[in-house]
């Protein structure tokens, strides 16, 4: 199956993104990244160690798991509850700027579910939205600040996105 | 999971490590400004309480709340027990109004196992008898957990009214399987014949138990279910068997003391050991909401058996 996005590529999609986040918010303090676990966190990470090394501004990142907040939780009365796991934001996200980071943006429900679970830990300024991957079929109006990389699949494939943090390699490969 | 949560000894050791480990996040939502997830929006769950219980009735409801439930109380107190109707028949009028979990308390042994025959709500026991209190023990072991890590190897010593404790039986089944060694002492006319085949040793003396314990659980004196004189006073049996600081010492300098409530200070623990620096009977009451929140959002999914069939 072809693999789209290889580690090279990655790391240049990245600093990119990088670059775009200081532009777009001016270097602004207030900001903090949030990672929608599982493949957000360590591509949250990434970013705010990219961003330090631009421009020695440090952003907080936090973890966020929206499994209690999924919209088809209670509807599949057969089969085991999907494995929930810690959300760790240890910062205050009241008037800042949140950077939420996930691999691949599909549908667009877990970012409703992840928008809905951080407005729980506060008000932030604004909430921005960063995707590695977004692979379009949307079901909900929900866009992207931030995209790495527009892939046009069709609903019967799957987009695996890799990271080395996760899966030992650095790889975003299309699935039939 | 199963249907319902009658006991641990329904639960393998896969099954415990995924409650645990699910309490470990439903623990940080208590942590939150808002300690409030959707996540059981629409679901019914009846607390049906036939003895008394602060504990654990609030603990329940306080995780059913979290999880945004909608829970209603009944205390029999004030319910038609008091006309004369049967378990079976009150339950089978809670079931026609279609909770989808009923947490049973009550104080003949087995009676979770009956509604769960009659019911198609899911049963979740919170104590029958002399029998089992499984949140109970999952919470020992979360708070055992979250002190040392695991619970493999560790010696944990339980001293107290071991004939009347469905807490002693509930946690003997998990800690012996997740692999802990576990020792019991208490006067002989509370020790159970044949518990040694739990897998646990059976201690002559607290001093003995306690040794280089890891963990020392005390349990409580049930003088509510005690038929006979088991032993001649109170305070006699504290100077035999009473958690004192004393004996503290006889245990690893790193123990942790525990007891699942309610204490009966002077009689199973003293109160300088129950207020002291090794104390974690809060922490216990603590995580007790997260361990039942696990409880809860687990047995909301599929049944186990309908899903094989």
């Amino acid at each position: 199956m072809p693999v789209v996005m290889d580690q090279d590529r990655m790391n240049r999609t990245l600093t990119r993104i990088a670059h775009e986040i200081l532009e777009r918010n001016r270097g602004d303090e207030g900001l903090a990244l949030v990672g929608i676990r599982t493949r957000g966190v360590p591509l949250a990470k990434r970013l705010a160690v990219i961003v330090r090394s631009i421009n020695q501004l440090e952003i907080p990142t936090g973890a966020l798991d929206i499994t209690l907040y999924r919209d088809d939780l209670m509807r599949h009365a057969i089969g085991v509850q999907p494995v929930v796991r810690s959300t760790d934001i240890p910062f205050s996200i009241d008037d800042k700027r949140i950077l939420l980071v996930d691999d691949v943006l599909y549908t667009g429900r877990t970012i409703r579910a992840a928008l809905d679970a951080l407005i729980e830990f506060g008000r932030p300024k604004v909430i921005q939205l960063i995707v590695l991957v977004d692979r379009g079929h949307r079901e909900l109006p929900i866009k992207a600040d931030y995209v790495g990389k527009n892939l046009p699949t069709s609903e019967s494939q799957s987009v695996q996105v890799r990271l080395q943090e996760i899966d030992g390699r650095d790889e975003v490969e299309i699935q039939e | 999971m199963k249907k319902d949560l009658l006991g641990i000894d329904d639960l393998s050791p896969d099954e415990i490590y995924l409650i645990l480990e699910t309490a470990e996040a439903m623990k940080e939502i208590g942590e939150r400004p808002i300690k409030k997830v959707p996540t059981l929006r629409g679901k019914t769950v009846v607390n049906l309480f036939y003895e008394p219980s602060t504990r654990t009735r609030t603990s329940f409801e306080i995780a059913e709340k979290r999880l945004s439930a909608d829970t209603l109380n009944i205390a029999v107190g004030t319910s038609s027990v008091l006309k004369g109707e049967t378990l079976a028949d009150t339950a089978l009028n809670i079931e026609a109004m279609a909770p989808d979990m009923i947490v049973l308390r009550h104080a003949s042994s087995g009676a979770c196992h009956l509604l769960s025959r009659l019911c198609r709500s899911r049963i979740i026991n919170a104590g029958d008898g002399m029998h089992e209190h499984p949140t109970q023990a999952l919470l020992d072991a979360f708070t055992i957990r979250q002190h040392k890590s695991t619970i493999e190897g560790l010696k944990v010593a339980i001293v107290g009214d071991l004939l009347h404790s469905r807490v002693l039986r509930s946690n003997l089944l998990l800690l012996t399987r997740l692999g802990a060694k576990v020792w019991v002492s208490g006067p002989p006319t509370l020790v159970p014949r044949g518990i040694e085949r739990l897998g646990v040793q059976v201690a002559p003396t607290i001093d003995q138990a306690v040794t280089d314990a890891d963990v020392v659980m005390l349990l409580r004196i049930q003088q509510e279910r005690m038929l006979g004189a088991f032993f001649p006073s109170l305070r006699e049996y504290f100077n035999v068997f009473g958690m004192t600081v004393e004996r503290v010492r006889r245990a690893k300098p790193d123990v942790i003391i525990m007891h699942p409530g309610p204490m009966n200070r002077g009689v199973e623990i003293a109160s300088e050991v129950a207020d002291g620096p090794y104390s974690v009977i809060l922490e216990q009451v603590a995580n007790g909401v997260a361990v039942r929140m696990a409880v809860l959002y687990l047995m909301a999914g599929g049944v186990e058996d309908e899903a094989a069939a």
